[in-house]
């Protein structure tokens, strides 16, 4: 099965990114910020992280910066923020981030660019 | 024997021995230091010393390694003083997300200074301020934020901000919230997010009122 | 509690034996970001128990009410109280233990790895207690760790309480202290006393350090420093948001560059500080200070 991290801070968006994910046939992990997600990382191997920006601790730009430097670290990655800014996702690509949404995410999109990358994966 | 009885197990680096007698005015210089290490341990040194607030102030706006800022910051932290909180809430307009997350942090442990300033923060024209603002209520320990978080699900046009006050409410929120949080998901017909989020909201008030 | 409002009627509170599965979620994640001490679905029982009693002593008459008053009460009195109930400070030979696994398994090896300078590994117990951490890391050492037979180690044990350290350096223990102890660990580094009680043999007592340090003072750790390991398991949770971050940062400066600091079982640096790095080892994650601040 397929295993994706959801990182935020908010209770509501981890849950409702979860029940998204889980309907397109995810196994989902949660953290509440970037350090938590590390810690969790140094356990499992995910193939996809929905990562938010605005995190106590340790941000997401950070945490994916350190993720990526992991030998493991090749989940595609989603960074999500709160508003469109160009330089938003030009931030997110520098951390390395795969994908760039932005909140309160749609969740069709969410759903189909999930599914996709398992279709990828199963290719 | 390989078990080894510390003779003095208290040692002290040269470099600190030398900066441990320092007065305020040499430890203020000592934050212009280019070594990072060396700003560090001036900051710790300066923590609660009111006197080093500009100096600090100015030394923040200009630090670029988190470890030092983040002391810089915690220094400020002990300081019962307006100006700290004046200083740090334009920081919340910030590019650097660290930066921001951090200041969040201190401003949450300073209630009593951050208050008087939360009404316009919430009204803030950016609505990056506002959620950060809504940030902050989440660890702040005053009595009014449940109220404070009311009038953003009531008032506020900007989804994501009613978003981050929804997910408090979550936690904090009481039967009074409910109304404006039944309401939420028809001011943002297009974002089903909100709906999710004002229903699990009224649900854990709702269970929690019945238990 | 000074944000409760007063309660006239005499209804009973509506508490009863258990939480609800939301509740204790919520309340497990609050007190994890507040404490950064993390209760397993095991621990509910325990959880439960406590938490219920507090909230029908504070008079709250639902848990959505003591919550809400806990969460923004300027004090933080309550969750002071709390935290004290939640905690139970046992301590005896080989707590933990995989820690200690941990320790020999992968800190020290990297300890060893890294090290640019000569002279011992050093350990730093905070808080000891009554002493039975430091001496079960000397104890650890010397039974499951090959290489002290020519590495030098030095041990120092550090408190707050004057009394639990006059106690350590006496190194006398009752039956439940040494129960994590196999018999034949015991019989070679203690010895009788009384009918009740066992006492470390002398040159063990003599080869840790015990000290007095507040770690909430700059003024007291300030002399702390160089240390290889620090093993400081649940202690931050015990202050406030302000005191931990200083607390961390006095950790941070009591460990060399690239050392290691140990948390309680369920203590996690993620609602602590970011100063350290997680490194996540067979048997325990640690936090290491990051060899680049020197």
């Amino acid at each position: 099965m397929n295993k994706a991290l959801v990182i935020d801070d908010a209770r509501t968006v981890r849950q409702y990114h979860r029940e998204l994910l889980e309907s397109v046939g995810y196994a989902v992990h949660e953290a509440f910020n970037g350090i938590e997600a590390l810690e969790i990382c140094g356990a499992e191997t995910f193939d996809l992280l929905v990562v938010d920006v605005n995190m106590p601790k340790l941000n997401g730009y950070d945490f994916l910066q350190s993720y990526r430097e992991r030998d493991d670290g090749h989940a595609v990655a989603i960074m999500v923020t709160t508003e469109a800014r160009p330089d938003d996702a030009l931030q997110a690509m520098q951390a390395g981030a795969n994908l760039h949404l932005v909140k309160p995410v749609n969740p069709e999109t969410l759903k189909q660019l999930a599914q996709l990358l398992r279709a990828e994966e199963a290719a | 024997m390989p078990l080894t009885r510390s003779k003095s197990p208290t040692r002290s680096p040269l470099q600190e021995r030398r900066e441990s007698g320092r007065g305020v005015a040499e430890l203020i210089a000592q934050l212009q230091s280019d070594d990072a290490m060396q700003r560090r341990r001036a900051a710790r040194d300066l923590g609660g010393c009111v006197d080093a607030l500009p100096a600090l102030e100015h030394a923040l706006a200009r630090e670029t390694v988190t470890a030092t800022r983040q002391t810089m910051l915690t220094a400020l932290m002990s300081m019962d003083d307006e100006r700290v909180a004046t200083m740090l809430l334009p920081m919340l307009r910030s590019d650097d997300v660290a930066l921001r997350n951090d200041v969040i942090e201190v401003l949450q442990s300073l209630p009593g200074l951050v208050a008087p300033h939360m009404s316009s923060l919430l009204e803030d024209e950016d609505s990056d301020v506002r959620i950060f603002a809504v940030n902050i209520l989440e660890s702040l320990r005053h009595p009014d934020v449940p109220r404070w978080l009311q009038a953003v699900i009531e008032h506020d046009e900007h989804v994501n901000v009613c978003a981050a006050a929804v997910d408090v409410l979550t936690d904090v929120g009481d039967v009074s919230a409910l109304p404006a949080l039944d309401r939420l998901p028809q001011r943002f017909p297009d974002h089903p997010f909100i709906h999710f989020a004002a229903n699990m909201a009224a649900e854990g008030i709702r269970r929690g009122d019945d238990a | 509690m000074a944000t409760m409002p007063d309660r006239i009627d005499e209804q009973q509170p509506k508490v009863d034996g258990r939480l609800s599965d939301a509740d204790f979620r919520t309340f497990r994640e609050f007190y994890y970001r507040k404490t950064g001490n993390w209760f397993d679905d095991n621990k509910r029982y325990f959880v439960d128990k406590r938490l219920l009693e507090r909230i029908r002593e504070s008079g709250a008459e639902s848990f959505r009410a003591y919550f809400t008053s806990l969460r923004f009460e300027a004090s933080g009195r309550e969750l002071q109280m709390l935290t004290n109930l939640m905690t139970v400070n046992e301590t005896y030979f080989y707590r933990e233990d995989y820690q200690l696994r941990c320790l020999v398994a992968d800190i020290l090896p990297q300890v060893l790895r890294h090290r640019s300078r000569t002279g011992p590994i050093r350990i730093w117990s905070l808080p000891c207690s009554t002493g039975e951490e430091p001496y079960s890391l000397a104890i650890y050492l010397l039974e499951h760790w090959p290489d002290i037979e020519h590495v030098d180690v030095e041990i120092v044990g550090s408190d707050i309480d004057t009394v639990a350290l006059e106690k350590a350096r006496a190194g006398r223990y009752g039956r439940r202290s040494l129960n994590g102890l196999p018999d034949a660990v015991r019989e070679r580094y203690f010895e009788p006393d009384g009918p009740q009680h066992h006492r470390l043999v002398d040159w063990l007592r003599d080869a840790i350090t015990f000290t007095r340090v507040n770690i909430a003072d700059v003024r007291d750790t300030r002399a702390y420093r160089d240390f290889d390991v620090i093993f400081c398991r649940n202690l931050l949770i015990y202050f406030d948001e302000a005191s931990r971050r200083k607390a961390a940062e006095q950790l941070f400066d009591a460990l060399r560059p690239g050392g290691f600091i140990c948390l309680g079982h369920s203590e996690f640096m993620s609602r602590i500080s970011p100063l350290f790095t997680p490194r996540r080892f067979t048997d325990a994650i640690v936090y290491q200070r990051p060899e680049n601040t020197r």
